[in-house]
């Protein structure tokens, strides 16, 4: 397989929503071939620069997934696989492009406050935020005012989202950014909250920087402030 | 048999009676057949019932022949069991056909009723006084039923997902329609627009020959329509409580010669025509319909016939019929199971009740029956389309949300997939999942949604703080009113026009036009 026709391959696996050989797609009949895993492994094997692999391979796909799902054409258990699938080529990805200087679009710390053991929606932030090509980290729920506040600091992030489901803990997310503000971080991370009770209302009232609606809004304000 | 069918839905039944109960109710309905026995205004069936066995006596009353007859439970027995336990249902489409099996509790759903009164829905904008607000609400407007409105029913019919045969929901009164013609109107108008199996009763008993040659060239000949009867008959030959009326009588006798499919359908009213305690009303609804189907076997060994029962309650405010209640499912159900027991399939009702209009009292009354009649496993549900009060009004818009209301109940009760293999990637599933840093089982339920093995939402809803669901039936009715008619070839509509006489000239369209 040439260059063209294993970035191809990729991109048509990504839409697909393929992780690994053993996933079935969107269409019929794919089960057992290769995707995007072992896609992306063969790439790296063939010498394939990786950024072209990121910007031919994943970037387009990730758009006519997008597009699909404005259609109506898939749903956001689709989204999910296809930017799973992202996610898994950037973790073999991502030692090449550092060493190549190339950058992630932000680093993305994420986290279910404290008290609140929800974590469905974050997970799916989660997962779009790495399709999307940032670098995310997790730091599961019930996280203490404390861990978050030293995770953007030892990782230097741009960028923090807190989520909480309960009317009773979304307050803490106002706790976290006066804690921000009190260890003068609060300048160099843009605070993204979300979840069933809060609103942008909300977000205002606590000094947040964003509220999303869902995964996707998210991304949408991620790309409004790179702009 | 090789054929294909529409699929229907396959239903666990719900079982409300017991063995026990069904022997009893079913003695007590030969009992009643034994005496005081019926009241037959026929004479021909009487001398038919006589000759078989019955006991006939000739009276007179208010100035009337009648014959009383009583009917030996051996008699009724033996000519039940006659009945064939599977009856086809043919339709123009062959993978339209319909298999009621009364051994299978395959369940399919079409419309009903025959009204006078066609319901048009448009939204209307009002504002409040202050001018602060403004709000679309349904009016609506009452049209008399034409054969311009049936053939738009019949096209609305072809194309609800979920509308398993066609009942007319509209009663042909254009000016030029007679007693004499309405059969072959009614019927033309019907079959033209649709692909699906029609039933209809039947005006006169001597414009059947103009039906069946109309079918026969439909299908391609007398031995097409046999195998494929593309329409059959409801024939509600007992007049509750326990007369047997003398037209339909003579209909019946024509119907079952023809080699056609009938129903033999009793709607009596518990409270008025019959007893409204549960026992009393199922003892002579079903002492009424073995009486039919004894009467059609008496005709034709094996006429292919259906059990067919809508017992009804009374109102005690005004004595009209009340559908969408408790008794009403009690009722039916107890029919259903009484038919599965008689191996004759079921013609049953549901999705009528009092609401004038589309909104919450009907889609209460709607889904209080379809979902309780779905569950019994009655073969062929009928009225179950766009009826508002009661059987008078059909309502398109009402059909189209009924068509999402019945397709959810289908999905609902469709058979569990929880066999070896199920459990086993279920287990491999959790396993894969748990691997995972989200634990999120959102992409293997992708197979499931995009096969439909998963339901959508509900069609109508909105996403704001409004009900929307009549405003979005509407565009999804107009979406499917754009649609091009399933007309029949014009070589077809030609013949019909030329061989069967009393056709209304502005029903002369067909596919090539």
């Amino acid at each position: 397989m040439n260059q063209t026709e294993l970035i191809e391959k990729i991109n048509f696996n990504i839409i697909q929503g393929r992780m690994t050989a053993e996933d079935e797609g969107f269409d019929e009949g794919l089960e057992g071939q290769p995707a995007v895993t072992e896609l992306i492994e063969q790439a790296v094997e063939a010498g394939i620069d990786a950024k072209i692999i990121v910007l031919d391979g994943l970037t387009g796909a990730m758009e006519t997934v997008g597009a699909k799902f404005d259609k109506g054409e898939y749903l956001i258990p689709d989204m999910l696989a296809s930017a799973e699938c992202v996610g898994a080529a950037m973790d073999i990805l991502a030692p090449l492009l550092a060493d190549a200087g190339v950058e992630s679009k932000g680093k993305f710390v994420l986290a279910t406050v404290a008290g609140d053991l929800h974590d469905i929606g974050k997970n799916i932030v989660a997962i779009m935020l790495k399709g999307a090509g940032f670098e995310v980290l997790d730091l599961g729920n019930d996280v203490t005012t404390g861990r978050i506040v030293e995770a953007v600091k030892a990782n230097n992030a741009q960028f923090l989202g807190l989520s909480a489901l309960l009317t009773t803990t979304m307050r803490e997310m106002g706790v976290v950014i006066k804690a921000l503000e009190e260890s003068g971080l609060r300048d160099q991370v843009r605070v993204l909250i979300g979840g069933a009770p809060t609103s942008e209302a909300f977000a205002a009232e606590i000094g947040a920087d964003a509220h999303c609606r869902d995964a996707f809004h998210a991304i949408d304000l991620l790309r409004q402030m790179a702009a | 048999m090789g054929l294909a069918f529409r699929d229907g839905t396959i239903v666990k039944p719900y079982e409300r009676l017991d063995k026990e109960e069904i022997i009893r109710l079913h003695k007590a309905s030969l009992a009643i057949l034994d005496s005081p026995g019926i009241w037959c205004y026929n004479e021909r069936a009487a001398k038919l019932m006589g000759a078989a066995g019955a006991k006939v006596s000739e009276a007179v009353e208010f100035g009337q022949t009648l014959w009383r007859i009583r009917l030996p439970a051996g008699l009724v027995e033996e000519c039940v069991a006659m009945a064939p336990s599977q009856v086809v249902l043919g339709a123009r489409k062959p993978e339209n056909r319909l298999l009621l099996d009364a051994g299978t509790p395959r369940i399919y759903f079409g419309s009903g009723s025959e009204t006078n009164v066609w319901l048009e829905t448009e939204m209307q904008s009002f504002t409040s006084a202050d001018g602060g607000e403004t709000v679309q609400i349904p009016r609506f407007q009452k049209r008399r039923g034409s054969a311009a409105l049936l053939c738009r029913a019949a096209h609305l019919g072809e194309q609800l997902e979920h509308l398993d045969f066609f009942i007319r929901p509209v009663n042909v009164q254009d000016e030029g329609v007679t007693e004499d013609n309405h059969d072959v109107n009614k019927f033309f108008a019907s079959l033209n627009n649709i692909t699906k199996h029609v039933q209809a009763g039947l005006t006169r008993t001597d414009r059947l020959a103009d039906l069946v040659r109309m079918g026969e060239i439909i299908t391609g000949g007398p031995q097409a329509l046999r195998e494929n009867p593309i329409f059959s008959f409801i024939a509600c030959v007992f007049k509750s409580p326990l007369q047997l009326v003398q037209d339909t009588a003579d209909k019946v006798f024509a119907i079952v010669e023809a080699g056609l499919p009938i129903v033999i359908s009793s709607s009596p009213q518990g409270g008025s025509s019959a007893p409204i305690q549960e026992a009393g009303m199922v003892a002579q609804i079903n002492a009424e319909i073995l009486a039919g189907v004894t009467f059609t076997q008496l005709i034709r060994q094996g006429a292919p016939v259906l059990y067919g029962s809508v017992p009804v309650r009374a109102r005690m405010d005004d004595l009209h019929d009340l559908y969408g209640c408790p008794e009403f499912n009690q009722y039916n159900i107890d029919c259903a199971q009484l038919a599965r027991h008689y191996e004759i399939p079921c013609y049953s009702t549901a999705g009528v009740g009092d609401a004038k209009v589309p909104g919450m009292q009907a889609m209460f009354e709607k889904l209080f029956t379809h979902l309780y009649m779905a569950m019994s496993g009655a073969q062929y549900i009928h009225y179950a389309f766009g009826l508002l009060d009661r059987t008078n009004t059909f309502c398109p818009v009402q059909a189209v949300i009924d068509d999402e209301q019945i397709g959810k109940v289908k999905h609902c009760l469709r058979a569990p997939k929880v066999g070896e293999a199920e459990a086993q990637d279920a287990v491999a599933m959790v396993e894969k999942v748990m691997g995972t840093s989200h634990r999120l089982f959102a992409r293997h339920a992708r197979k499931a949604i995009h096969s439909g093995d998963v339901s959508d939402p509900y069609r109508f809803e909105a996403k704001g703080m409004e009900d929307e669901v009549i405003a979005r039936a509407l565009d999804r009715l107009a979406e499917i009113e754009a649609l091009p008619p399933v007309h029949l070839p014009a070589a077809t509509v030609d013949r019909i026009f030329e061989e069967v006489p009393g056709l209304l000239p502005q029903l002369r369209v067909s596919q090539d036009a």
